[in-house]
């Protein structure tokens, strides 16, 4: 069966993060990710949040967290790199944490210095402790998104939703 | 600069006399210990650890996500330079409830006192300001403490204040490290005064 390409998956994204009460976007700007940013500095009840690195995203999810809110951290593959000693956080306090990894340096990827770190999320991310839910085919993103969601939010889990290059596109050079 | 004739013990009650109207995050090592001492580790702390270069983030969320609330962010000059970018993203957001003071002891007191940036050329008050928080102060001396209180009370925030102290260590006092419990024992607290209020 082949898998029909949704080119307006952002919204599906954002939507369902609305309805499940992220109020936060905390990120560092990616061609993946930046109209899920849009969207949320047009929506009344959203507000992105500018980071200068991926590290304070973890942070600021976890303030969140502690006020009864929620925040989703939305980077770039490169940016997992980052993170390590901050998701500390997530398993040592057993706080909630949904990051969305819009990859690079996998499927298509034409830039070397990628790859590296492409490569190295999964096995960065499961050192950690968070549980990697990985996306390749639009049909499937609904249901990973409502997953993702609800292992984080509801059942209080570190969770990384992966968008491989093989969902987004691979950026041409 | 002044001579730094200030000891991190005489600090937080000067500046936080009524700690129960901050919500409060602390960096890890001595400003966690001084701040758990002093409030006696209340339901309104929360401390860290580890995740060094984590308590602004965690501020700024706490800000953002609470908005009719006073946050305090207490934390030192390595903690904070680990993050140093974070400041920068507090400038952007403009929360008006951010308080961030640096208890800057231009050392690594934890792993055995290694000198610090900060004891070298580096200005944390500079670099905030640098950064686009609208409010900075540095004191040093045990005279400016009620000058820095002032500013926490009457300054535009986001405001940043450098607190130089000497290299007195900060307190002994033992603190739960667990933090799940500190987890809990916070947002519980947060919530149950959101019902109740």
């Amino acid at each position: 069966m082949a898998d029909e390409r949704n080119d307006d998956w952002p919204k599906l994204v954002f939507d369902r993060l609305v309805e499940h009460g992220v109020t936060l976007f905390a990120h560092v700007p990616d061609f993946g990710n930046d109209k899920i940013v849009s969207m949320a500095d047009a929506h009344n009840e959203t507000r992105s949040v500018l980071l200068s690195n991926e590290a304070e995203g973890v942070g600021l999810c976890v303030g969140a967290d502690l006020v009864g809110s929620r925040a989703v951290l939305l980077m770039q593959s490169s940016g997992v790199g980052n993170v390590p000693n901050m998701l500390s956080l997530i398993t040592g306090g057993r706080f909630p944490l949904l990051t969305i990894v819009t990859m690079r340096g996998d499927y298509g990827e034409q830039n070397p210095w990628q790859y590296p770190m492409g490569q190295a999320v999964q096995p960065v991310l499961e050192a950690m402790g968070l549980q990697v839910i990985r996306v390749d085919r639009h049909d499937e993103l609904d249901q990973a998104v409502v997953s993702a969601i609800n292992a984080a939010f509801v059942a209080g889990q570190g969770i990384a939703l992966v968008l491989s290059q093989k969902f987004l596109g691979a950026k041409s050079f | 600069m002044a001579e730094i004739t200030l000891d991190r013990k005489d600090v937080l009650p000067v500046l936080f006399p009524n700690p129960e109207t901050y919500l409060i995050v602390t960096g890890l090592a001595g400003a966690a210990k001084d701040a758990a001492e002093y409030t006696r580790e209340a339901a309104n702390l929360i401390t860290m650890g580890g995740a060094m270069g984590a308590a602004v983030p965690i501020g700024l969320g706490m800000a953002l996500s609470a908005p009719s609330d006073q946050v305090a962010v207490i934390t030192g000059d390595g903690e904070i330079l680990m993050t140093i970018g974070s400041l920068a993203s507090v400038a952007s957001m403009m929360p008006d409830n951010l308080t961030i003071v640096c208890i800057d002891n231009g050392m690594h007191g934890e792993t055995g006192g290694q000198k610090g940036h900060t004891a070298r050329r580096t200005d944390l008050a500079k670099m905030a300001e640098g950064a686009g928080i609208p409010s900075t102060m540095t004191i040093s001396t045990p005279a400016e403490l009620d000058a820095g209180y002032r500013f926490l009370q009457e300054s535009p925030a986001p405001r940043f204040l450098c607190v130089k102290v000497t290299e007195a260590p900060p307190s002994s006092y033992k603190r739960n490290w667990d933090l799940v419990e500190g987890r809990l024992k916070f947002r519980n607290a947060y919530l149950a005064r959101q019902t109740a209020s």
